[in-house]
């Protein structure tokens, strides 16, 4: 890129699509198909070596949500800045919806059937969290960050979700919230101390938080803390879980031959457990290929975020990969009995439908940040239409 | 302008500090991700290879055939049956009942069979079979195979149940078998005692023998999943069938023994090989049909046999303890001349003898006049006896009853023996807490009193006294036939009792000059054929005192009695006289007398075991017999 294709782009910023087609990050592209290629083998190997049930709806799932990823890539970033709170509006009202509807139909009901798909309002609040937040700190001086009352509004964006979700109740989606918006007061520049301060309540909180939880959700604490004592009961997924994991071994047992998930050992096993059934048919060694392809995925994250002209772009791409690094990871360490059992899929592997549009949304908006990098977006916020 | 710039550069510069810590976040959550997966999947790999073997492969048990159980002629006694069994898989039949309903057609099913089948189906997993019924026969079978797609979820599988060809007529040998039972889970660490439909012996040889009949389990490894249902075989390792055993019985004559008793209420006879122990016949009446324990009795059924006052299940040859009566007297003879007392000392019998103020009564009332040791014996006087008996004490007495097996275990091969009973003075100190009577010996040396002896014991003590007083053990189990080859019970000569040989002869002269003195007891029921002729003695015990009103008004005949309060009948003898080879007892409970009841039944079962002559015979294992005997 010329410098004068430069000036010319940040004095127009209307970039043709052909162009924006040629900054659009293909190898992050390629990174998705990837991923989305060994979800697809293992619900194959998930169904004993079949394409239904899942790998093919899988598959479809992708397509379109490659087709959702390059629309929401190549949408004006001051489209998508404009759109954050309407956005999050929506989101919350579904989630509003959501409570309601599981109030009158009596029991927990966390999604809204769309016809062609169940949709979980509280999996695309987690985006529109992120959207929101990075819209608010962008326009907010780095000084202004010190009064505590700029972060009221903030801190009530976060929370609303977060205690409708919790309700619901689902622990695990409540505190990715949690932990995207904290990511993103963290990189906005809110002091260190006021983390420490929140962490030490939240220390005050627990026992009283514990009183509120379900009795299954505090089995499940108990049990993560010592598997042990309930091996066929609430302890058992995560012994079979590390059992399939340990025997698959370096180079595993190979593809359709692992016993745990065929033998129907594994719960959940097309979705929440679906890297242990990977890591027992193909290893560590299996294992490692695919943390590598995410690890790929959060590089990319990262240097796109760095390389952002806005503060919005930045804390965008920053969050939706740091959000992204949350489901694997917490994926991951509770597959290996390093964190309790919470309902968090595996992104572009785990089969589900709000998951995969919630990841394309967000490695969209990340390639957005990067095809309108030099975007200028006022601090002030977009009075005028660009 | 200048200012927006500064703010755009801090808040950037801010930005990729901590862009960069969170990047290190992520890569040290990554590392612990990789640490763990070393952790699991290198380190412990082996520790989780195994458990999930575990998980995958569960170990099924197959039963082994159970050892088959054949006589002395190698006769099977004991063997085993193929048993066409109906299973139900509810799972593969959309509606099992309607199945039912059809199946009804073939084989019976009543509203009981129902309810159980819907118990349990009901409690196992929808893929477990379900036992519908069993003992189908050859035609049922095949018009099941026939109808086989009308018949979904119905399968045919063949199991074994035991049969015993003669059934009652051996039943208190053999034995029968019958399900596991908690106690037998708790008491044997058996693996195959787990498999649900297998039977073990609970009695007779069945029990004796119940390890080596029942072999060692087979292994089938199967995969299963998590809910148990088995995806397919992996291994199969066929198990070691149980060893088959050989019987010392002889099934004719047994048979012909059994047939023999049948007319009497209660009563029991064994018949002895002399030289070696062997049991060659062992009858018990009444007996009891040892099919049905295998396929489990009714309550009713067991109501029937257990609360019969005849009690059918108890082998009375072993189990039944009588008073020996004058069968008693040879020991009493034997101790008398080990004592030094001369056979030939007279003793006078004027029909009762009075010790301190107690008058004791010989059976004949006239008295028998002067008697030495041997015409005691072949008159069975009861005088002679008391007298000797005062002399010798009750310690010696029952000293020499030990010896010849009376009041210890014999030691068969069989549960439940009794032991019986010879007191001592000690004995009735400690268990009835009172000091030894005089009069005590005296009735003891009669064989009354206190004194209890089983059939058995009785059969063992005559070949003890016939045999030149070696000390026989008897036994039903002739050879175990292993694999490796036939491994026979008696493996040396029974040793010498030290009873000195000439003492014995006195003794048996005696015995032959029962049955065919002019004056012997038992001379009714001699046996005239040349060469099978018997010897023995009678015995009638009391199982209830004559009280002094009795005999004074007279009531001494038997059969005015209640049957339960009337005289036991026995009978030892042996056979064939100058070279004996067979001992024989017979017990009558409540039979009468001796002489008129048992003597004529242990003749007949003499002449019979000398006909088939069973100790000459060459059986499946050889000539064991006649081990130091003398011939």
């Amino acid at each position: 890129m010329s410098a004068l294709d430069d000036m010319r782009l940040r004095r127009n910023p209307e970039t043709p699509l052909a162009r924006k087609l040629l900054y659009l990050n293909w190898g992050l592209v390629l990174l998705v198909l990837a991923l989305a290629a060994v979800g697809t083998a293992m619900l194959y190997s998930a169904a004993n070596g079949s394409f239904e049930p899942w790998a093919w709806a899988h598959m479809a799932r992708v397509a379109g949500g490659l087709l959702l990823l390059l629309a929401v890539a190549l949408t004006d970033i001051r489209l998508w800045f404009r759109a954050a709170y309407p956005f999050y509006a929506l989101c919350l009202l579904l989630l509003i919806i959501v409570e309601v509807k599981g109030m009158v139909g009596m029991g927990a009901q966390r999604w809204i059937n769309l016809g062609f798909m169940q949709l979980q309002p509280s999996e695309l609040m987690k985006v529109a969290l992120l959207l929101a937040l990075a819209r608010y700190f962008h326009g907010i001086a780095h000084r202004d960050l010190r009064h505590p009352l700029y972060l009221l509004v903030p801190l009530a964006l976060a929370l609303t979700p977060a205690a409708l979700v919790l309700r619901q109740p689902d622990l695990g989606t409540a505190a990715m919230l949690l932990m995207g918006a904290g990511t993103l007061f963290f990189l906005a520049g809110v002091r260190l101390w006021k983390f420490a301060l929140v962490a030490a309540g939240i220390g005050a909180l627990v026992p009283i938080a514990w009183s509120f939880l379900h009795d299954y959700q505090k089995r499940r604490v108990l049990v993560f803390l010592d598997p042990s004592t309930d091996p066929l009961g609430a302890g058992y997924h995560i012994t079979q879980s590390k059992i399939a994991l340990g025997s698959g071994g370096l180079f595993g047992k190979g593809f359709l031959e692992g016993t745990q998930g065929h033998l129907n050992f594994l719960p959940e096993r097309q979705t929440d457990f679906i890297f242990t059934m990977l890591a027992e048919e193909f290893g560590l060694v299996g294992a490692l290929v695919l943390l590598g392809l995410y690890l790929l995925v959060f590089i990319y994250g990262v240097a796109i975020a760095l390389s952002a002209g806005s503060q919005f772009g930045r804390l965008l791409a920053m969050g939706l990969t740091a959000n992204l690094f949350f489901y694997v990871f917490i994926n991951m360490a509770m597959v290996m009995g390093l964190l309790p059992v919470v309902g968090v899929p595996l992104p572009l592997v785990s089969y589900g439908g709000t998951v995969i549009l919630t990841t394309m949304l967000s490695l969209g908006l990340i390639l957005n940040v990067r095809i309108h990098r030099d975007y200028h977006i006022p601090r002030r916020g977009l009075r005028n239409a660009p | 302008m200048e200012r927006s710039r500064n703010e755009e550069q801090t808040r950037y510069s801010s930005f990729s500090r901590r862009s960069l810590l969170l990047g290190g976040g992520m890569l040290l959550g990554l590392g612990t991700l990789v640490g763990r997966l070393y952790q699991l999947q290198v380190v412990e790999a082996e520790r989780y290879r195994l458990l999930a073997e575990n998980n995958r492969i569960s170990m099924r048990l197959l039963a082994p055939p159970r050892g088959e159980i054949i006589d002395r002629q190698g006769i099977p006694v004991a063997i085993n049956r193929q048993n066409y069994q109906v299973l139900l898989v509810a799972e593969q039949a959309r509606n099992y009942r309607q199945v039912l309903d059809r199946l009804g057609g073939i084989v019976e099913i009543t509203e009981a069979d129902r309810e159980r089948i819907d118990r349990d189906v009901s409690r196992v997993r929808s893929f477990v079979p379900v036992r519908v019924r069993d003992n189908l026969s050859w035609d049922q079978v095949s018009r099941i195979a026939v109808n086989a797609p009308e018949l979904p979820g119905i399968s045919i599988e063949v199991g074994e149940t035991r049969h015993y060809p003669f059934g009652a007529v051996l039943s208190h040998i053999l034995g029968y078998v019958a399900a596991v039972s908690e106690r037998d889970l708790i008491e044997q660490n058996d693996p195959l005692l787990q498999l649900p439909g297998l039977r073990i012996g609970k009695s007779g040889i069945e029990r004796t023998h119940d390890e080596t009949l029942r072999g060692a389990a087979g292994t089938s490894q199967v995969e299963v999943n998590a809910v148990g249902r088995v995806m397919q075989e992996l291994t199969r390792e066929e198990g070691q069938p149980g060893h088959m055993v050989e019987l010392t019985v002889d099934t004719m004559l047994q048979n012909y023994a059994q047939q023999r008793l049948m007319g009497e209420r209660s009563a029991s006879a064994v018949v002895l090989d002399v030289t070696n122990g062997d049991v060659l016949a062992m009858a018990s009446v009444p007996s009891y049909d040892p099919e049905p324990f295998g396929r489990g009795l009714t309550a009713a059924q067991w109501r029937a046999l257990t609360e019969d006052p005849l009690n059918p299940l108890s082998n009375k040859c072993i189990a039944g303890a009588y008073a020996p009566g004058s069968t008693f007297k040879m020991v009493v003879a034997l101790a008398a001349m080990e004592q030094g007392i001369d056979p030939g000392e007279r003793v006078f019998c004027p029909g009762y003898y009075e010790l301190g103020n107690h008058r004791f009564h010989c059976w004949s009332r006239g008295g028998h006049g002067h008697m030495n040791l041997q015409d005691s014996l072949i008159q069975s006087c009861d005088v002679y006896y008391y007298d000797v008996a005062r002399r010798l004490g009750i310690e010696r007495i029952a000293a020499m009853a030990r010896r010849l097996g009376m009041g210890v275990p014999v030691g068969i091969d069989l549960p439940g023996e009794r032991e019986g009973l010879v007191p001592t003075e000690d004995w009735k100190l400690a268990t009835i807490g009172e000091r030894w009577q005089g009069g005590e010996t005296l009735i003891s040396a009669i064989g009354q009193g206190f004194m209890l002896s089983t059939p058995l014991q009785l059969a063992v003590m005559t070949a003890r006294l016939v045999n030149g007083g070696r000390a026989v053990v008897p036994h039903v189990t002739r050879a175990i036939h292993r694999p490796g080859g036939i491994e026979p019970t008696v493996k040396a000569p029974p040793p010498s009792l030290g009873i000195p040989e000439r003492h014995l002869d006195i003794v048996v002269e005696a015995m032959e000059e029962v049955v065919l003195g002019r004056r012997g007891t038992a001379r009714g029921a001699r046996i005239d054929l040349p060469g099978l002729e018997m010897g023995g003695k009678t015995g009638t015990s009391q199982v209830r005192r004559i009280s002094a009103a009795e005999r004074a008004a007279g009531v001494f005949r038997n059969e005015d009695l209640p049957w339960h309060r009337r005289d036991h009948a026995l009978f030892v003898g042996f056979a064939p006289v100058g070279r004996p080879r067979y001992a024989c007892a017979v017990v009558v409970a409540h039979g009468g007398g001796g002489s008129a009841v048992a003597a004529p039944i242990a003749r007949d079962l003499l002449i019979e075991t000398q006909r088939r002559d069973p100790a000459s015979r060459e059986g499946p294992s050889g000539p064991i017999a006649a081990l130091g005997g003398q011939g």
